[in-house]
Order: structure tokens, then sequence, then C-alpha cells
């Protein structure tokens, strides 16, 4: 998959390629990494709540894209400003994620809060899976085309181009996440709910009403997903009913890699990612092509590798993106389990 | 283990009902002998992943990978693609020590990781091996990528070819019918390694780290080791029935190893009762012929209805599998033939 808005832009000045193409990857990184951190945001407030990931987070992110394809699809030919009709699509995806994220809660953990932890994982796997193919049911199997009705301009930086669609999705998330931290640490709701984090019994004790507080959580965490999964569509200009499982891959592993449980974690942590996704993929190519290998002039003599003429022996491609998000998760994980930001240990049963 | 002179005639009645089953299947169809043949390797996959997830209570979202891993050592020893056409007695011992040494390698940096985490980082591996099986064609063509591998040779004993039809004594041993008793041996063997391991020191050790790992490791047991064993046993019957997998298809592609058939072995595993062989294998057998009984019902009864058919059987298929997770932890959380040490266990209320 690859972003509609992939052209390159001619500046007038005399610029060195490589610069160009570093920035290029740094922006559609950062484009990436904040939708990331959004869906991130979702795993870690409700890892923070009741120490439990949210399995079926990744599937409301797909519900939302796809509600809002469907919106954003029946208003497309009418009289509506184009602008007007993308943020129907949210408004409409935004109160279906929610109702979803509270259903789950209901359904999948609040009967199994006091279970053994595999009880809840379970359940919530055998969510997704449903959510997953009822979306298939009434979307259909195969990838819908994002309608494209508002005109995505490209504007030059550097020797880079960054699209309008880039820049509202960067400014939205950086929204989402302030207007969340506003909420977290400023209001009287954001103090229940780092209470309950804190301690369920002691917050219940001091009257905070521990199951409101959860039920809240999963419902923030799903409009927030929502809107991810709009941005996610309108970048790739795609949606289908499997693409909640490898962004939601994604979006745990940025939330490990923050510190899961830490909201400024999950932001760090989904921009790194997305940076280094999109590095990674723009340059292992090169990196793993044995004829760009110091001495590799002709023949290396390896497994038949042939060198002349500008050839290629590319070991690992940019096909093995989706490799990369994973690898950094076992390597967090090993090295540092509690994240950049995070003091919670994973390590207790 | 002391047997009645009941409990044994109900055993020989059981195994001459087995021996005489794919006759009577192959009376209504070939077909069904093909069915059942995929069942008893659900089963064989049920009872691997019940070693990781029933006993030792890691719960592994990335199983699949060893089935592939196992098919993939068949495939690639044992067909024309790279000329090589070793014999299945050498093959399917090399592909399970190397889906073995895959879980062992799954499992070394995940040991420390809590139970969440776990299924994560599984589910994560069983897609990356998915990826590579996918990719692995250029520069060098290891797996021919997502075409797959086809024209895998079937197994052969001395003169037997299982491809084709052999009579004996009258009776007519099509090539399923002799998978099915090759299957049937193998299910035989891993039902009694599972058996003796539960009851042995590791099957105990096992059911400490899943009831409490601190626990476990302050009574003595090398929590470290014996989880890999877990992940390692496990991956080993994973590939073995992998191997079988490929000898039975010859055909092989990435597209056999995806996500959804780990979810499907897990609800097998979850439905019959974690940690129950009985259980695990009934649960198996139920949710095999979930596709066969919703063809069967479901399908004419849409077109009788609505006259077309509004639901695939295949989405079907994939909701009964989630709703069967969702319901078995809802109201009977330690399966439908629950193992006596589970039951209590997950009925207890924590705090």
């Amino acid at each position: 998959m690859s972003p509609r808005d992939a052209g390159t832009v001619s500046s007038g000045f005399e610029r060195s390629p490589t610069m160009d193409i570093l920035l290029q990857q740094i922006i559609n990184g950062l484009t990436t990494g904040s939708v990331y951190a959004v869906v991130a945001l979702g795993y870690t407030m409700v890892y923070g709540v009741i120490q439990l990931i949210n399995f079926a987070h990744g599937e409301v992110v797909m519900i939302g894209a796809m509600v809002a394809f469907s919106v954003i699809s029946a208003l497309a030919g009418g009289s509506l400003p184009p602008l007007a009709i993308v943020l129907a699509g949210v408004i409409a995806a935004i109160p279906a994620c929610m109702a979803i994220g509270y259903l789950l809660e209901r359904a999948a953990y609040r009967p199994l809060r006091h279970a053994p932890r595999l009880a809840p994982l379970i359940t919530a796997i055998g969510m997704s899976i449903i959510l997953q193919h009822l979306a298939l049911l009434i979307w259909g199997r195969n990838p819908l085309a994002f309608p494209q009705i508002i005109d995505n301009r490209v504007f030059a930086i550097g020797g880079a181009a960054i699209s309008s669609v880039q820049i509202a999705i960067i400014l939205m998330s950086l929204a989402m996440m302030a207007g969340l931290s506003w909420f977290v640490y400023r209001t009287r709701f954001g103090i229940a709910i780092r209470a309950t984090a804190e301690n369920v019994h002691v917050a219940g004790l001091m009257g905070v009403n521990a199951d409101r507080v959860i039920a809240a959580t999963f419902v923030i965490g799903a409009g927030l997903g929502a809107v991810a999964g709009v941005m996610y569509g309108s970048y790739y200009g795609i949606a289908h009913y499997t693409m909640g499982f490898s962004l939601g891959l994604k979006a745990f592993s940025a939330a490990v890699l923050g510190g899961i449980g830490n909201i400024a974690g999950a932001m760090l942590g989904g921009i790194l990612l997305g940076l280094v996704e999109a590095l990674g993929t723009g340059y292992v190519g090169d990196l793993t092509d044995l004829c760009r290998w110091p001495g590799a002039g002709g023949d290396i003599g390896w497994m038949g590798a042939h060198c002349a003429d500008g050839a290629h022996f590319v070991l690992f491609g940019s096909n093995y993106q989706e490799v990369f998000a994973f690898l950094m998760l076992i390597l967090v994980l090993v090295f540092r389990p509690s994240g950049l930001l995070g003091e919670r240990v994973s390590e207790r049963a | 283990m002391n047997m009645t002179g009941r409990d044994k005639l109900g055993l020989a009645l059981i195994a001459v009902a087995l021996i005489a089953l794919p006759f009577v299947l192959a009376s209504a169809g070939t077909a069904w002998v093909r069915i059942t043949n995929f069942a008893v390797l659900f089963v064989l996959l049920s009872l691997g992943l019940n070693i990781v997830v029933g006993f030792a209570g890691l719960l592994d979202l990335g199983y699949v990978a060893f089935y592939a891993v196992g098919a993939y050592v068949y495939a690639l020893l044992a067909s024309p693609h790279f000329g090589l056409h070793l014999p299945f007695w050498v093959i399917l011992p090399l592909g399970a020590a190397v889906a073995c040494v895959a879980g062992v390698i799954l499992g070394a940096p995940t040991l420390r990781l809590r139970g969440d985490y776990l299924a994560i980082v599984t589910l994560g591996f069983g897609e990356i091996v998915r990826i590579f099986m996918n990719n692995l064609s250029s520069p060098i063509n290891l797996t021919n990528g997502p075409k797959g591998i086809s024209r895998i040779d079937s197994f052969q004993i001395g003169p037997v070819n299982f491809a084709g039809s052999d009579t004996f004594a009258g009776l007519v041993f099509s090539g399923p019918i002799k998978y099915y008793y090759f299957l049937m041996l193998v299910l035989l063997g891993v039902i009694v390694i599972n058996r003796r391991l539960q009851d042995s020191r590791i099957g105990r050790a096992w059911v400490a780290i899943r009831e409490d790992e601190i626990a476990a490791k302050a009574s003595g047991i090398n929590t470290r080791n014996i989880k890999l064993l877990a992940f390692a046993m496990g991956a080993s019957f994973g590939g073995i029935a992998g191997g079988m997998f490929a000898a039975m298809q010859t055909f092989v592609s990435p597209e056999s190893f995806v996500l959804n058939e780990s979810i499907m072995v897990l609800s097998m595993v979850v439905l019959g009762g974690m940690g129950n062989i009985w259980g695990v294998i009934a649960g198996a057998v139920l949710l095999s012929f979930v596709p066969e009984l919703l063809r069967y019902t479901v399908e004419p009864a849409q077109i009788a209805l609505f006259g077309k058919l509004l639901i695939d059987p295949e989405v079907l298929r994939m909701l009964v599998f989630g709703a069967a997770l969702v319901l078995t932890m809802r109201f009977r959380p330690a399966g439908l033939w629950p193992e006596t040490r589970h039951r209590r266990e997950m009925s207890e209320n924590r705090a």
C-alpha cells in the first residue's frame, strides 16, 4: 500500500537528492506515526486502568473507517461542501465506535473482570474475530476506495512534498493528544481516571465509580480510534475489513515502545514507530542490496549473485515493511520491557 | 493406569469403531474420508497447542507458524521445487525438529512476558513467518512466494504409494484411507506422549507455572527451561501436523497459514477445555465439522428462505469460532469438558 500522494515536487534549487528522500521519508513517517499514536492512545488508556490489552481495538478503528466511508460516499454526490462531508463522516464514525467500545467493555471485559487473565484475553480475541467478519458481511470482501473529494494540494518544503491531507492528519493528531492530556490531567473526571489507574479499590473508597471510569476509557479510546480510522482511510485512500489487524498490531507496538499505560509514551511511541517504519522501508532495500556492499564490483560469488551492469541483489526489500514494527516490539520487550517512558513492569503474573 | 474389564471392553470397541470408520465413510464418498482426515489433523494441532495454552497457560496466537514451518520443510524436501525427493520418515521428524527450533526461537525472547504481551508477540510472530514465506522468492527463490509449492510427494512405504489406491484382502484402500490410518497412528503416539507428559514431573511443573509462576519458581522449578520446553513440544507437534498437511494436500502456499487458522485451533482448545486431552480432542472434532454442518444446513436454508446465499458459509464459520471463544469464556470458562484442576482455577474468584 502506498499513500496517494507519493509524487515528488521539483523545487527550483539545486539539492542533494539523498537529503530530499530523507526529508520525504520523515514527513511520511510523521504522518503514519501520528495515526499510530492516536490508535495507541486507545490501547494505553485501557491498559492503564485495567491492565489488560484491548485486543479488539484495531477492529474498532477499522469500523470507524468503514462507517466514515459509507457516510462520505453517500454524501459525495450531493451539494455539501467537501469539508463538511468529511466532517460528517467523522461525526458519524465517532458515536458508532464509541458504542462498540462500550459494548465491548460490557460484553467481553466487565463480566470477566475477576476471572483469570487468560479469560478476558480470549473473549477479546473472539470479539475481534466477530467484529471483523461482521464488517465483511456489511462492507464486503473487497477494499473500498475512499472517495477523494477534497482537493489534495501538495506543498513543497525543502526538496520534499507534503500534502494537505498529511498536514491535516498531523495537526488533528496533535489536537487530539492535547485534548486528551487536558482531559486526563485537568478535569475532575481525569482525576478519577488516574485514581482508578493507581488503585481501583482505593479509588472506589474515595467515591470514584470505577465501573463508569473503566467504561469511559473504552469509549474515549474508541472515539479516538474512530478519528484515526478516518485519517488512515483518507491517507491511504482505502478501507478494508482486515485493516484493523496490522494497524492494531503496530499501534500496540507503539504503545509498548513508549511504555504502555503512559499517555505521553503512546504519543512518542507512535511517532517513533512511524519514523522507523518509513525510514526502514525507504532504506532497507538499499542497505541489504549485496551489490552495493563494498567489494561487490562484479560477481560477489555468493549464491550466484551477479552485480555487473547495475544489477541488484536485495535480501530484504520494502515488502518487509510489516515486519519492522514487530521487530521493534520484540527488541523493546527484551531490552526495555517498561518502554521508553513507562515505569510499569511487564513481568508480573 | 488401572483398567477394569469394562474399561478394556470400551476401549476395544472404540478401537474397532475407529478402524472401521473410513470404510463406512468411504461408502458415503471419499470426500468424507478426506474431511475426517483434516479433522484428525486439527486434533493433532489442538493437542500441540494444548501443551502451550492448556498445560503451561501461555497464550500462543501464532501457533500456525509452526504448522507452516513443518509444511514448508516437507514441501521443499519432497517436491520438484529443488528437485529433492527425500522419504517421508526422514522429513517428518526433520520438520518437527525445525519447528521445535522455531518454537525455542520464539519462546526465548518472550519468556519474561506476561500473558497478554506474549499473546500479541506470538501473533506478530505468526504473521512474520507468513510474510517471509510470501517474500522469500527473491533474490533467491526459496519458497516460491505467494504461488506456493505444488506437486509435493505423497507418502511412500515400500511399494505402497499413498496417492493411489490399493486392494488388499478384498478391501479398497484409497489414498485418503491410508492417510487416515497413518494419522491415527500419529494421533495415538501424540496422545500417549501427552498423557505421559501430563502426569510427569514436567506436566506438574507446567501446571504450577500456569497457576502461579512466582510460587512455581520459589518451589525450585526452573521456569525458563520448563516454559521453553512447552513451546518446543507444542511446536514439534505443529511441525508434524504441517508435514502431514503438505503431503495430503500435495500443495502448500502462505495462504493456508493465516491468523484465522491459529484462531480456529485456539477455539478448539478453549471450547473443549484447556488442559484436558479428551476435551480438546472433542472440541477439535466438534469444530472441524462446523463448516460441513453449515454447508448442509445453513446454505440450503438460506437458499430456500431468501432464494440466494446471503451469508457466505466461510464468514459464518469464523463468526461461529468467534462466538465459541466469547461464549465459552463467559459461561463455561473451563470448557465443555474441563480438567478438574483447571475447573477449580477458572471458577475461582480473584480479587
